[in-house]
């Protein structure tokens, strides 16, 4: 074992705030122009890269991500899915990129609609294969070629799909000892006092109309 | 003639000593050799995630004590990073500074409880003693700063909570002077034993490139040869300005992931020592009161402190549109919160990345070919506490 002292070598890659927005503005700049037809949104916000794909070229790009010399997303964090009820393509996944060799990180955002099943990664990443599952068992997206897509975090025999706006918090069944049978049963859930939700959308935020003029105001100092 | 053995398939778990927690694994076996690992888990998933998207940005902060319930403050120190980083909060100086110090204190009370019980798996009982006598030590820190000694909820958006005095100072000093000496004597009874190498030296040995491809962290990371630190590389807080190595191991293996994790312990006192010589005076939170709440004499004072606070304890403060992804080294890896808000006093999504999650996913790759009697020190030195895996 050693000690990986020379901290001038790691400093070199240390990046400060502007460098980073450069860096990432650079590789945004490269994405965009390798593979201008795949790429359907991208955008730097909070010095953070996230670009949008349509889910039938997640495969592609992110291999392109992992192997371009200056990339080198070898790394995947994170999936993460994101439900919108309201949106006609309900389903986000969001797959969060490191590259240790720049020091970089990215996020790849696919949309799509609940029926659609969604390539798997795990040829690429193996890591995401319990991530995949994770998804699937919260959120009920399927992947395609996954080697094993089974439930992961909730318990044997769960139905439904925990993290689904429309799934309550208190979901539908609990569980206790029952003297009488000797073992674990699932009841419904039955509860003493109702989930107080409180609305705090207050009143006291001042009236629509001064608010209007107020940002109509901020507009014009930008103009 | 030879002849054909079938598997055994055992059931290893939920409720075993040397599963850390409530882990369930079906271990295939061809006599003692493991052919295949199936961890099950999920028997701690208490759906925190969910829970946190019905909870206002304060309320939200003590469901990340009970991750990692052995380094508490550094996960709350990941979702306060995120929530800062949407509202574009300046941290004062000296609350960075504590930060710092408790979240190094959060790593020795992980690394302690890791080392010492991956010890205990593999047969040594006196390091346990030893250590827990420090943890215990370190928890009354966390008490007398926060008020509890495991789920502290003392970060802040903004800072932290409550300052801490100075005779807690004193003795965080005092503890970190007589600790290396706790750490050599730990090392006395370990890092030489010829029963301790023979259990994890070449046990459990990943390559560089395993170790990308698993989406490895922290010292599982560092434990193959990969010098990578968030604290170095993308630091945060003051990290920059500290003087601290990185220990990086060379083998991969199980002995030298504990080696890391004893250096880096030496190497946290350090920070900590850092921390205390230079701790500057001021506020401990920002002191915008849309964000945090005013002091409790100006409430008995100012109208508009008594408004802000009862609007900061019902609706809580408002985060601005965005999605942020932030991470921190936590002890057992990288740690990361992606918090997407929607403009409301609670967040819209909030997903944890937790390391042990997909350490523990690479069990199977790990203990293939190994024996029944590897499997406690492989899964000792991999870290896992099931708050942080099961969410």
């Amino acid at each position: 074992m050693g000690f990986y002292n020379s901290k001038k070598k790691l400093e070199e890659k240390v990046l400060s705030k502007d460098k980073m927005i450069l860096n990432l503005q650079k590789i945004e700049k490269l994405i965009n122009s390798e593979l201008s037809s795949k790429i359907k949104n991208s955008l730097i916000e909070n010095t953070e890269l996230l670009i949008e794909v349509d889910e039938s070229d997640l495969i592609d790009v992110v291999q392109f991500l992992k192997s371009n010399e200056s990339c080198r997303f070898k790394q995947l964090i994170d999936i993460a899915g994101v439900d919108y009820p309201e949106n006609e393509k309900r389903f986000e996944l969001v797959y969060l990129f490191l590259s240790h060799e720049h020091n970089l990180r990215i996020k790849v955002l696919i949309k799509f609609q609940i029926s659609q099943p969604i390539n798997s990664l795990t040829k690429i990443f193996p890591s995401a294969n319990w991530m995949e599952r994770e998804v699937f068992d919260m959120y009920g997206i399927k992947f395609k070629n996954h080697p094993d897509l089974r439930r992961i975090l909730t318990d044997y025999g769960f139905k439904g799909h925990p993290l689904r706006k429309d799934f309550p918090l208190t979901g539908f069944n609990e569980v206790r000892y029952s003297e009488k049978e000797k073992k674990v049963i699932y009841e419904p859930v039955k509860l003493e006092q109702n989930y107080r939700n409180f609305d705090f959308e207050s009143p006291w935020e001042g009236t629509n109309y001064i608010k209007e003029i107020k940002n109509l105001e901020k507009d014009g100092k930008k103009n | 003639m030879v002849k054909k053995t079938k598997s055994l398939s055992l059931n290893f778990g939920p409720q075993h000593p040397a599963a850390h927690g409530v882990l369930r694994l079906i271990l295939q076996l061809d006599g003692e050799i493991v052919e295949k690992a199936d961890p099950h888990i999920g028997l701690l998933h208490r759906g925190t995630e969910k829970l946190i998207e019905q909870k206002t940005y304060t309320q939200a902060l003590p469901y990340f004590d009970r991750l990692d319930y052995v380094a508490p403050m550094n996960q709350e120190h990941a979702f306060a990073l995120a929530a800062e980083k949407l509202l574009n909060v300046e941290v004062p100086i000296r609350a960075k500074y504590i930060r710092v110090i408790f979240c190094e204190i959060g790593r020795i009370l992980s690394h302690i409880l890791n080392v010492t019980t991956q010890a205990l798996d593999v047969g040594a009982l006196t390091p346990s003693l030893w250590g827990f006598e420090e943890r215990e030590t370190l928890m009354t820190f966390y008490e007398r700063a926060s008020g509890s000694r495991l789920h502290a909820n003392y970060f802040r958006t903004g800072g932290v909570h409550k300052d801490i005095p100075m005779k807690l100072v004193e003795d965080i000093e005092k503890f970190c002077k007589s600790f290396p000496k706790i750490i050599d004597d730990l090392e006395g009874l370990l890092t030489d034993n010829r029963i301790f190498k023979q259990r994890n030296v070449e046990i459990g040995i990943v390559s560089k490139q395993e170790a990308l491809d698993h989406s490895f962290s922290g010292v599982m990371l560092r434990g193959s040869g990969v010098p990578w630190d968030l604290r170095r590389s993308q630091p945060y807080e003051i990290y920059k300005d500290l003087d601290f190595k990185i220990p990086v191991g060379k083998n991969g293996d199980c002995y030298d992931r504990y080696l890391c994790r004893i250096e880096e312990m030496r190497e946290s006192v350090k920070i900590i020592l850092q921390c205390i010589e230079r701790l500057p005076k001021g506020p401990v939170i920002s002191i915008d009161n849309k964000i945090s709440p005013p002091n409790r004499d100006d409430i008995k004072q100012s109208m508009e402190a008594l408004i802000h606070h009862f609007k900061l304890f019902t609706e809580g403060y408002r985060v601005p549109k965005g999605d942020v992804y932030t991470a921190v080294e936590a002890p057992k890896g990288e740690f990361g919160v992606y918090l997407i808000s929607d403009g409301s006093n609670k967040p819209y999504r909030c997903k944890i990345r937790a390391p042990g999650f997909s350490h523990l996913q690479a069990m199977d790759y790990l203990i293939r070919g190994h024996m029944l009697a590897d499997v406690p020190a492989v899964l000792g030195s991999l870290d896992i506490v099931f708050g942080e895996v099961d969410r």
